[in-house]
């Protein structure tokens, strides 16, 4: 199958993220990409599990004193459905509906610049009422470096996303850009899975101490 | 007529280079870089030897030492080694399994480019006001406290090239599993292929932790994190950790390509089949997966516990028993074959105990109670260096005699490389052997000088006139290479005349589309399999076709050199923000356009149609 071939509903391959060599490099080159991504957040979460509380002071504030549940917990739902809509998105690419698809699209980077504001919302209270920074103490620096490059991600994540969509918002799908949208929705994926170990470890281990 | 007719001109040639993403091409781009490297390495060393030459030496600064000491260590392993093996890998591994190209040229190109411009501006801090002092290591108790930039050089530099290797190690993995060549298998592949495919995944989960480190470091000494300042609340073990997370299985990410090299070079030049080929799989594999259970043994004497120490000891002698299966493999290799004594098989040859003697001190060091007394002393030194000269080095210097008429068409003089080869054998020992007793008799590591009447003025000597003969070594091997390239007699496909892997099938070097038609690949050491049935070539697989390849890009260069400029930006922003910052902001622009750029502009390649590659056999014919 050729990469700028034209498809029809009736002649799209049932797996069009894997339908042509480049593609399933590009599959398989991606999930070893993930992997290591996992050992690169894994060392971040060690790092803050071993720095977790250590301030120079008792006037400073601790995880327990800072998390609060409403807000990390509709951050956490806002982007667990980001990763739900993005499967219906991966359906309608499957299904050829190429409409469908950006509007699912659409709908998963509404709800990731949603995560986005609520950190910068977190991040902004944090430093202001609490004044817990980068730079106060081991514990602000592991918090803000773990949390923020999750939410680097998530940016950078969106910022792909969109640039996908407008570049090819006029041309519809085919074998050379469907790889493309997949392996953008895997990484997507990704990130939601290192927000519920960031949620679990981060927040909820937190708030018990 | 073909349309691929070659442009002339060094211009040209220039542009060609910069552009290239065919990885015989790249092969070549990190022999070149990664031979500069280690030059400039080896003159770290010899300053390092002449200083330590004589007791109370003024030849070099105390603070001067610190920093030649480090960028010796550091060059050595990141900008020397590490791309010289990746030149191997690039030139070999994509022939030896019979496929066209790597699964990501633009991303193999990329990797070139990030790793040349980290080492290039890692070795601008010499101009700059300092190079890094805190040691290879850089532990952060010395590194954060270190006045200047020098360890900011050191942590920026390894990032940009650091991200090279790891792309890198992630094509390689995805070409040997998407792209071999119809029937070969797994169990098929050669040994230097199988090499690359572990040492690829180890470079996938060493990387990282690296990295992490570095930007952990580079927020400390940059923009005010605590991560290490003990009195915040900091951890400087963090970074022990980290480092060596990464840092054990990295040297097993420079000594398994070497026992890749080394497996081809004695099964070629004993003109017999590799002895035992699957317990060399399963030893390569099983070296790889232990790699990341040591690396607390580095960590010996930093009171981890005496139940931590037991656990990392065990494990690390534990790596001795699949390093012995390949040691008595490769002997019964050479058991009753025909043996030719060429270059690469005195490299072999004498490999095998110079590593031995660096295996039986590790297994020394690994005993953790013992290891106190070891400790940060020259027995250190002598290890480290047994196991990385007498077989990362070895291999690379045999790797190149062997592999560099496949690369460049043209055979190095056999009478010089051997030449070479005793001289660099005997610098070797004379070097280091002597200081396996400096340790015992107590000199440190990592000291500028020392004083008289201690008992160590004849073995420092004798040391640093070890050093003077691997120098001359590698002078006559760049003699050897500048007269041979003049001189530019072409060889033909197999020119060692007992190749056994599909590499020497093809033309030397070969086409650029490497394989006309895809091999069939029929079993273990498949181009043997063909000579032994009188077959001149391979098998075809495919009837002849068009053949897709990939187009040229300017971008990767783009893309790394936006990031080499954006880290001196992030480098002197505390003491220059008004140009700092814009100049942060413009290196990522640029990476970051060019990375928007490669996303929004469409690159189907181009094909080679079947009528030019008739073409190309019909003139072939005709010469």
């Amino acid at each position: 199958m050729h990469v700028e071939e034209k498809f029809t509903h009736e002649t799209w391959p049932a797996s069009p993220e894997k339908a042509t060599l480049e593609a399933k490099n590009k599959f398989l080159g991606f999930w070893f990409f993930l992997g290591g991504e996992t050992v690169l957040f894994a060392s971040l979460f060690a790092t803050y599990l071993a720095l977790k509380d250590r301030v120079p002071n008792t006037h400073q504030a601790l995880a327990k004193d800072l998390f609060e549940l409403p807000l990390t917990f509709t951050a956490t739902m806002l982007l667990l459905t980001s990763s739900l809509t993005s499967v219906y998105a991966m359906y309608h690419m499957k299904n050829f509906a190429f409409k469908k698809m950006l509007l699912w699209l659409g709908l998963t980077v509404l709800l990731g610049f949603g995560f986005l504001g609520l950190e910068i919302y977190e991040f902004n209270h944090y430093v202001h009422a609490f004044h817990h920074t980068f730079t106060s103490s081991a514990f602000g620096s592991a918090f803000y470096t773990l949390v923020g490059f999750h939410g680097a991600h998530v940016a950078f994540g969106l910022l792909w996303i969109i640039t996908l969509m407008a570049r090819n918002a006029k041309r519809g799908l085919n074998l050379y850009n469907a790889p493309k949208f997949y392996v953008a929705s895997l990484y997507w994926h990704f990130i939601d899975v290192v927000w519920v170990f960031i949620f679990t470890v981060v927040y909820l281990m937190g708030m018990v101490g | 007529m073909s349309t691929y007719a070659k442009k002339q001109g060094f211009g040209a040639t220039l542009w060609d280079f910069l552009t290239t993403v065919d990885h015989k091409k790249i092969a070549i781009l990190y022999l070149i870089a990664g031979g500069f490297f280690f030059v400039v390495g080896g003159l770290e060393a010899l300053f390092i030897r002449i200083q330590l030459a004589v007791p109370n030496n003024d030849f070099v600064s105390a603070g001067l030492y610190n920093q030649i000491m480090t960028m010796h260590g550091t060059t050595m392993i990141f900008l020397a080694a590490m791309p010289l093996i990746f030149a191997f890998m690039n030139a070999v591994m994509p022939l030896q399994i019979g496929a066209r190209d790597v699964a990501f040229p633009f991303v193999n190109a990329l990797g070139f480019w990030l790793f040349f411009f980290g080492g290039v501006f890692l070795n601008l801090s010499w101009f700059l006001g300092g190079a890094p002092d805190a040691g290879w290591t850089s532990y952060a108790s010395l590194a954060v406290a270190s006045k200047g930039h020098g360890v900011d050089f050191y942590l920026l530099g390894l990032q940009i090239s650091g991200f090279g290797t790891l792309i890198g190690g992630i094509n390689f993995l995805v070409t040997i599993i998407n792209m071999r060549a119809p029937g070969m298998t797994y169990m098929r592949m050669p040994m230097f292929t199988w090499a690359t495919f572990v040492t690829s995944a180890l470079i996938l989960f060493a990387f990282p932790p690296l990295t992490i480190g570095l930007v952990l470091m580079m927020f400390d000494r940059l923009f005010g994190a605590k991560f290490f300042e003990v009195s915040m609340g900091g951890n400087t073990i963090i970074w022990e950790h980290l480092f060596w997370i990464f840092g054990h299985p990295e040297v097993y990410i420079l000594i398994l390509p070497a026992f890749g090299i080394f497996s081809e070079t004695f099964a070629i030049f004993s003109r017999k089949r590799l002895f035992g080929y699957s317990s060399m799989v399963f030893a390569l594999v099983l070296i790889g997966f232990l790699g990341f259970m040591v690396w607390a043994h580095h960590m010996f004497a930093d009171g981890l516990g005496p139940v931590t120490n037991a656990i990392f000891a065990v494990a690390t002698m534990a790596i001795g028993v699949p390093t012995g299966i390949k040691i008595f493999n490769w002997l019964f290799t050479m058991w009753g074959g025909s043996v030719k004594f060429t270059t690469p098989m005195l490299y072999a040859v004498a490999f095998i105990p110079s590593f031995v003697a660096g295996g039986v001190t590790g297994v020394m060091l690994a005993s953790a109670a013992a290891d106190y007394q070891y400790h940060d002393s020259y027995f250190v030194v002598a290890h480290f260096h047994y196991v990385i000269v007498g077989g990362v080095v070895l291999a690379l210097l045999g790797g190149t005699h062997l592999y560099w008429p496949k690369i460049f068409g043209t055979m190095l003089n056999e009478t010089l490389g051997k030449i070479t080869f005793w001289l660099f054998l005997i610098g070797f020992h004379l070097t280091f052997f002597i200081q396996h007793f400096l340790g015992l008799w107590g000199m440190p590591r990592r000291v500028f000088t020392y004083l008289p009447g201690q008992g160590f003025e004849t073995a420092n000597m004798v040391s640093s006139v070890g050093a003077f003969f691997m120098a001359a070594g590698v002078i006559v091997l760049l003699i050897n290479i500048i007269t041979t390239s003049v001189k530019n007699v072409r060889v033909g496909n197999d020119p060692w005349g007992d190749g056994r892997t599909l590499e020497w099938a093809l033309s030397s070097p070969p086409p650029f589309y490497n394989y006309k038609q895809l091999p069939l690949v029929r079993g273990l050491d498949a181009y043997w399999i063909e000579k032994m049935e009188g077959k001149k070539g391979l098998t075809p697989a495919e009837p002849l076709g068009d053949i897709h390849m990939p187009n040229s890009s300017f971008l990767p260069f783009m893309m790394s050199f936006g990031l080499f400029v954006a880290a001196f930006g992030a480098m002197y922003h505390g003491e220059h923000g008004t140009w700092a910052f814009p100049v942060l902001f413009l290196g990522l622009a640029i990476t970051l356009g060019s990375m928007f750029l490669r996303s929004v502009k469409d690159d189907h390649g181009f094909h080679i149609h079947k009528e030019d590659l008739m073409d190309d056999d019909e003139k072939g014919v005709k010469a």
